[in-house]
């Protein structure tokens, strides 16, 4: 019977660096046993932007990064038995695994199996109104536009029928990210579907892992009160889990980084929010009674996770287009530029009245701890700040249309020539952006299914 | 018996990440030592998290306790602008805010503040800048 799963979290977001998992890899190599690798690059708005991608190109549409990350690890993994779980299949799973069969082809691996996991795509199964339907969970209710896409969570289910049918490398597309790591540890130690407490235990293990370095002392380091070696190598984490759901997190060997108490439980309660009801397709993972304990340098055993019945719903992201965001800064320093900086912003709410330009717009002063203030500046107004510093005045604006986005920057670049003196550095961005809603739906209408893909992109 | 308590920030006791669904965010909150667990229970009240989150539109917070992770979970309704997709913030996803969790003031004992370099120690805090 199988002792211990590893498992290692080789990319939190699409634009990780790809050498880390190459890392991770060397040291999964040298540990006897079950050994997976998870690549979770989906973020909530990534696969509305994948879909805008495959409607200009059929073949596009997933992890842009796929082939970086795969490349590099690809044969290694096939030759010491490390299987491959990611969504990078985003928007086409199916394109995703053409790459990794041609990558596969031109490293000269004849034999890599690869599943992809299908049925997450709302938009080509079921009416549009239908989906308009569902009750808005986030987000707000539905307008008349049109859907750029609608992709529903799935659990960890189909990942083990991909694993079952003997697969090397599993591409899914939007599926709960913790089940990138539940899912090989059920195929694995063969956990029921009611099995809840150890469903729960699996998907805390993937929700230690799914942000990467998270865990493992990225995303930490505050000098002095909480320090973290060599946080520039910092080495991805494994999770060692038994077949009861007990786990020890570490991470690769000879790398910089932390595991301690203090890095676990950052990560154990990101983007959780009633710690009794974690609710994902396949589980309700309760971490109120789940312990840690140092078991040695950069080790955490983790227990006490429990589960409760898995939802009768299933939650999916609708996003719609949202227009664009305009942007342009301009830095300002030394003796009085505070004062020269506010009169930069002043200029700039006025010509925005001049030129009449009426969209929702923010006049920031980035120097004076803008992120934590309100788009009105209410703390900016409270607080004293050097007046001999240095700020950066940055003027966004939510636009309907592309072209009054590009006048909202060019106000500010025009500043070159009209603005306060010794403003420098203007840069102006254009960004197109999605909106999305979340909404709940009957588990019974989703339809996920797994199979094997043979034949590579050309 | 009992000390006198020293006023310190949040950050020289405790840290904090914060993660965002939607216009929703959450903070976490973890003492750096275990036994500050009730004075915090006490002192970091979702009211006092509401008032510090009300001038970005936060006007619903839970608070969840985690004691034996010595840990809290702040929930914050309505405080991101609309989320990471809507929002004119830099920081639309409301990343930067755990550290303005970490602004608030506590009353603890000397003994359980943090000095920098990561040891607790007797009395308050050396100051961020000017050591070597």
């Amino acid at each position: 019977m199988t002792r211990t799963v590893y498992i290692g979290g080789g990319a939190g977001f699409a634009d990780e660096r790809p050498d880390a998992v190459q890392v991770l890899v060397g040291t999964l190599e040298r540990r006897s046993g079950p050994h997976y690798v998870i690549l979770e690059t989906l973020a909530e708005r990534t696969l509305a932007l994948a879909q805008l991608e495959r409607r200009r190109d059929p073949e596009a549409g997933y992890t842009p990064q796929l082939k970086a990350f795969l490349q590099p690890i690809l044969a290694r993994c096939l030759a010491s038995g490390i299987r491959i779980v990611c969504n990078s299949g985003a928007a086409n799973p199916l394109g995703a695994a053409r790459v990794a069969l041609q990558c596969a082809t031109e490293l000269a691996i004849p034999s890599l199996k690869v599943a992809v996991v299908e049925g997450d795509d709302l938009l080509g199964q079921l009416p549009e109104n239908t989906i308009r339907s569902w009750p808005v969970i986030e987000g707000l209710p539905f307008g008349s536009e049109p859907l750029l896409a609608a992709n529903v969570y799935l659990g960890a289910r189909p990942i083990v029928d991909a694993l079952a049918l003997g697969a090397d490398l599993v591409i899914t597309g939007r599926c709960t990210d913790s089940a990138l790591v539940l899912g090989p540890l059920a195929h694995e130690f063969g956990w029921a579907a009611d099995d809840w407490d150890r469903l729960a235990a699996g998907t805390l293990a993937g929700h230690l892992l799914e942000c990467s370095a998270h865990v493992s002392g990225g995303y930490f380091a505050d000098p002095g009160y909480k320090d973290v070696p060599d946080l520039a190598r910092v080495g991805f984490p494994i999770a060692e889990v038994g077949p009861d759901g007990e786990m020890i997190i570490t991470k690769a060997d000879d790398t910089g980084g932390l595991v301690s108490i203090a890095t676990v439980t950052e990560q154990l309660l990101y983007e959780m929010h009633d710690p009794a009801a974690y609710v994902v397709p396949d589980v309700v993972l309760d971490v109120t009674e789940a312990s840690l304990e140092a078991t040695g340098p950069n080790r955490v055993r983790v227990r006490g996770a429990r589960g409760h019945p898995a939802p009768e719903t299933l939650k999916a992201t609708v996003s719609i287009e949202g227009g664009w965001l305009g942007e342009g800064e301009i830095t300002y320093a030394g003796p009085n530029a505070l004062a020269r900086a506010q009169l930069a912003a002043d200029v700039l709410a006025e010509r925005l009245r001049i030129v009449g330009i009426q969209v929702p717009t923010r006049l920031d002063l980035i120097g004076s701890v803008s992120s934590f203030d309100s788009d009105a500046g209410m703390l900016r107004r409270k607080r004293n700040f050097d007046a001999d510093g240095e700020y950066r005045v940055r003027l966004a604006g939510n636009a309907p249309d592309r072209r009054t986005a590009e006048r909202i920057a060019n106000e500010v670049i025009g500043l070159y020539s009209t603005g306060p003196a010794g403003g420098g550095g203007v840069r102006r961005t254009v960004t197109p952006r999605v909106h999305t809603r979340s909404v709940l739906l009957d588990r019974s209408l989703v339809r996920p299914a797994a199979r094997l893909v043979t034949e590579a992109a050309r | 018996m009992t000390a006198a308590l020293v006023k310190v920030p949040l950050h020289t006791v405790a840290h904090s990440r914060t993660g965002d669904k939607g216009n929703r965010l959450n903070a976490s909150l973890i003492a750096y030592d275990p036994a500050l667990y009730p004075y915090l229970a006490a002192q970091v009240t979702a009211e006092r998290v509401a008032e510090l989150f009300s001038m970005r539109g936060a006007v619903q917070v839970r608070r969840y306790d985690l004691p034996r992770l010595s840990a809290f979970n702040f929930v914050i309704d309505d405080v991101l602008e609309g989320g990471v997709n809507g929002s004119l913030n830099l920081d639309g996803h409301g990343k930067t805010l755990s550290f303005l969790l970490l602004t608030l003031s506590v009353e603890v004992p000397p003994d359980m503040v943090r000095s920098k370099h990561g040891h607790s120690g007797p009395g308050i805090p050396r100051p961020l800048r000017g050591h070597s």
